[in-house]
């Protein structure tokens, strides 16, 4: 049941897409654990301020304008976008793995979740790295 | 996911894929609201409203308790991978989890619908 390390050798799988000898199946193994990890508490923590500490009725443009005139928060907030996106579409494409099996559908599947990725990549990390502040 | 019914590891792993992929629905839809913030005060402001709508209130819930089970889960998941003895204890692992998961989301829940039954009850 419990998902175990791979091994870096030559990698013998029925789907002809798992190239042999590619490493990327222990890299991303290694990815889920220790992103997970960082999510536990990034996750968690922007839950905790943003529904506990702080709530719906408070957050507004200004106080996301002011929260990010911290450099520090913008970092957060981009680590949080960067690990929880790569997680969770790293997850998507095991769901994929596991019940897509027609050759053509898995390079259709597979190509929407990489575009999909970038996409919502560029947009989260453009949204948070460029916001300029208005000038009242 | 659909063929084979297990014991507690079993639906330890599909809560684990049914919350991840729950969660990771939301991350697109709040990646698209917090590009909002380029666009101005008022187009933001207004997204931002939808989210306090009893029925969203409800919804960031159920998202807070999605992120909890995954995170706690994933917990259990990387000590049976690193640790031998975490394996022989993986089902009361397992309770530990769920035990931690609605001790913890009784008073979450009540402090994040505090809003939602103060407007039913008009107090």
């Amino acid at each position: 049941m419990q998902v175990t390390a791979p091994a870096a050798g030559p990698i013998v799988s029925e789907s002809s897409e798992r190239v042999a000898g590619s490493n990327f199946e222990l890299w991303s193994w290694y990815f889920f654990r220790l992103s997970g990890l960082l999510l536990v508490f990034l996750a968690l923590g922007h839950l905790v301020i943003m529904h506990l500490v702080n709530n719906v009725d408070t957050i507004d443009y200004d106080w996301v304008a002011a929260r990010w005139a911290t450099l520090g928060w913008r970092m957060y907030d981009w680590l949080l976008l960067s690990l929880a996106l790569l997680h969770g579409m790293n997850g998507l494409r095991v769901v994929v793995d596991d019940y897509v099996h027609r050759h053509g559908w898995r390079v259709v599947a597979m190509s929407t979740l990489w575009t999909l990725t970038l996409a919502f990549m560029a947009l989260g990390t453009l949204a948070v790295v460029t916001f300029q502040p208005p000038g009242r | 996911m659909l063929s084979y019914r297990g014991r507690e590891g079993y639906w330890a792993w599909v809560l684990h894929r049914v919350s991840g992929l729950a969660v990771l629905l939301f991350l697109l839809v709040h990646i698209v609201d917090t590009a909002f913030m380029g666009f101005g005060r008022e187009l933001y402001n207004h997204a931002i409203d939808l989210y306090r709508q009893p029925i969203f209130r409800v919804g960031e819930v159920f998202i807070f308790a999605g992120v909890l089970y995954h995170a706690l889960n994933g917990l259990r998941i990387i000590a049976i991978d690193f640790w031998d003895g975490a394996t022989r204890i993986q089902r009361e692992l397992w309770y530990t989890v769920l035990t931690l998961f609605v001790g913890l989301m009784l008073p979450i829940t009540y402090v994040m619908l505090k809003p939602v039954y103060t407007l039913l009850l008009g107090a």
